[in-house]
């Protein structure tokens, strides 16, 4: 049997995922890493973007993060969500009406709108929808 | 048959205030059983959080960060916690009363205080009391959310950067059951490592993309997730407090349209018997 290591996702409301993993892919703020049982003790933050988590029975599980931090032990992973939902609850819908928004938002510089974050929201509607159409893709 | 009309009317609105107060009790119980999921929901991260922060005092970390720093006490920064609303018995005057104890005593040794509420009996009590009030927040409703905090959150955490305050204490209260409610001084920052033989290990983290802005980022969202754990605890507490002062209140009625009902009774007794003895009266008159 492949080697494991215990995964914890959670965020400030709640815990979101407990158990244990063959890998965990997330998009840290310097790029996307892939973390493997035995990684050597790494603190990093995260991008809004999806968490991967692949259990030992091959599932692949999707959760969308708006930042956070992970945290690397050998044995354990931790993802110290922001704001994480469950990828299944995402309301699309609201991710576009949100993208839509922030767009409306990045070109109308006249009016007085704090234009980074905007952009960050844009980023966060971005990262969702990718999270969605993955999800989609895999049905 | 005019007896007791007053004492009728009487009985009738203590009736009415029972319906509501009973009402408020059931409402307020199944808003307690909620927040209490909440709260249980939400100790997992600030756990985890607290670990990783503890590993980081502890393993010889390059940088040491201010908010672990401890410094000489000037000036004191209080986060208040409240409820919105009344009517949830003393809740919220041991909590004032407590803080009043703790705020004595800085005041004795003429250290300044600067205050942010979360809640509107907070902002009332310290508008009131004369506080110096920088942040508030209120309104934050059944389910308060964590980004509703980081506003006044910031507020603090920039007067501790800057050397407004040197230590920032979190006041509010603890639930530990529906009956008991804990009013507590719990101080955030700076954040004092736990003294623990097994944390003294020898490795570093590898940070990015940096242990300074790593740091930061993590002291931040503890201190995030303490206060917000705070509002929820307190949520709990207030509807706990509310649920037993309503079902006394509840229980007072009930005593009260007793007594109410007796009173009536007796008067209408005593009409019939004075009526009877009248009946009898003048037919002893006419034979």
């Amino acid at each position: 049997m492949a080697m494991t290591m215990h995964v914890d996702i959670v965020s400030a409301e709640e815990a979101i995922f407990s158990g244990p993993a063959e890998r965990v892919f997330a998009s840290a703020i310097m790029g996307e890493v892939g973390i493997l049982p035995r990684h050597t003790p790494f603190l990093t933050q995260l991008k809004p973007g999806e968490v991967r988590v692949i259990t030992p029975d091959g599932e692949e599980n999707f959760y969308y993060v708006s930042g956070g931090m992970l945290e690397v032990q050998p044995f354990t992973v931790t993802v110290l969500s922001d704001t994480a939902v469950r990828a299944h609850d995402l309301d699309e819908a609201a991710a576009i009406q949100a993208k839509e928004a922030a767009e409306r938002a990045l070109q109308d510089r006249a009016a007085d709108i704090d234009y980074a974050q905007a952009q960050i929201q844009l980023a966060q509607a971005v990262a969702q929808l990718s999270a969605i159409k993955r999800l989609r893709g895999k049905r | 048959m005019a007896v007791g009309k007053e004492i009728r009317t009487k009985i009738k609105s203590v009736k009415n205030t029972q319906k509501i107060t009973r009402a408020m009790e059931m409402v307020a119980a199944s808003k307690m059983r909620k927040a209490q999921e909440r709260m249980a929901a939400s100790r997992p991260y600030a756990d985890k959080m607290r670990n990783v922060i503890d590993h980081l005092a502890h393993s010889n970390p390059e940088y040491k960060h201010p908010y672990m720093q401890v410094r000489d006490v000037k000036r004191v920064g209080f986060i208040v916690i409240s409820s919105d609303r009344g009517l949830c018995g003393g809740l919220n005057s041991n909590l004032f009363r407590k803080a009043i104890v703790t705020m004595k005593e800085f005041d004795e040794q003429k250290i300044e205080m600067t205050f942010c509420t979360i809640g509107t009996k907070a902002a009332g009590f310290f508008k009131r009391v004369g506080g110096n009030i920088v942040a508030q927040t209120a309104h934050m409703g059944d389910s308060p959310q964590l980004a509703d905090l980081i506003g006044s959150v910031k507020v603090m955490l920039d007067a501790f950067d800057n050397g407004e305050i040197d230590r920032l204490l979190l006041v509010y209260n603890d639930f530990v059951n529906t009956m008991t409610q804990d009013s507590k001084v719990e101080q955030l920052l700076p954040i004092e490592p736990k003294e623990d033989k097994e944390l003294e290990h020898h490795w570093d983290y590898i940070y990015e993309p940096e242990a300074k802005i790593v740091m930061t980022q993590l002291l931040t969202r503890y201190i995030e997730s303490l206060v917000y754990q705070g509002v929820v605890e307190n949520l709990a507490c207030e509807q706990a407090a509310r649920m037993v002062a309503m079902k006394s209140a509840s229980d007072n009625a009930g005593d009260m349209i007793d007594d109410l009902q007796l009173v009536y009774n007796k008067a209408r007794q005593a009409a019939i018997t004075q009526e009877i003895s009248e009946i009898c009266g003048g037919a002893a008159a006419l034979s």
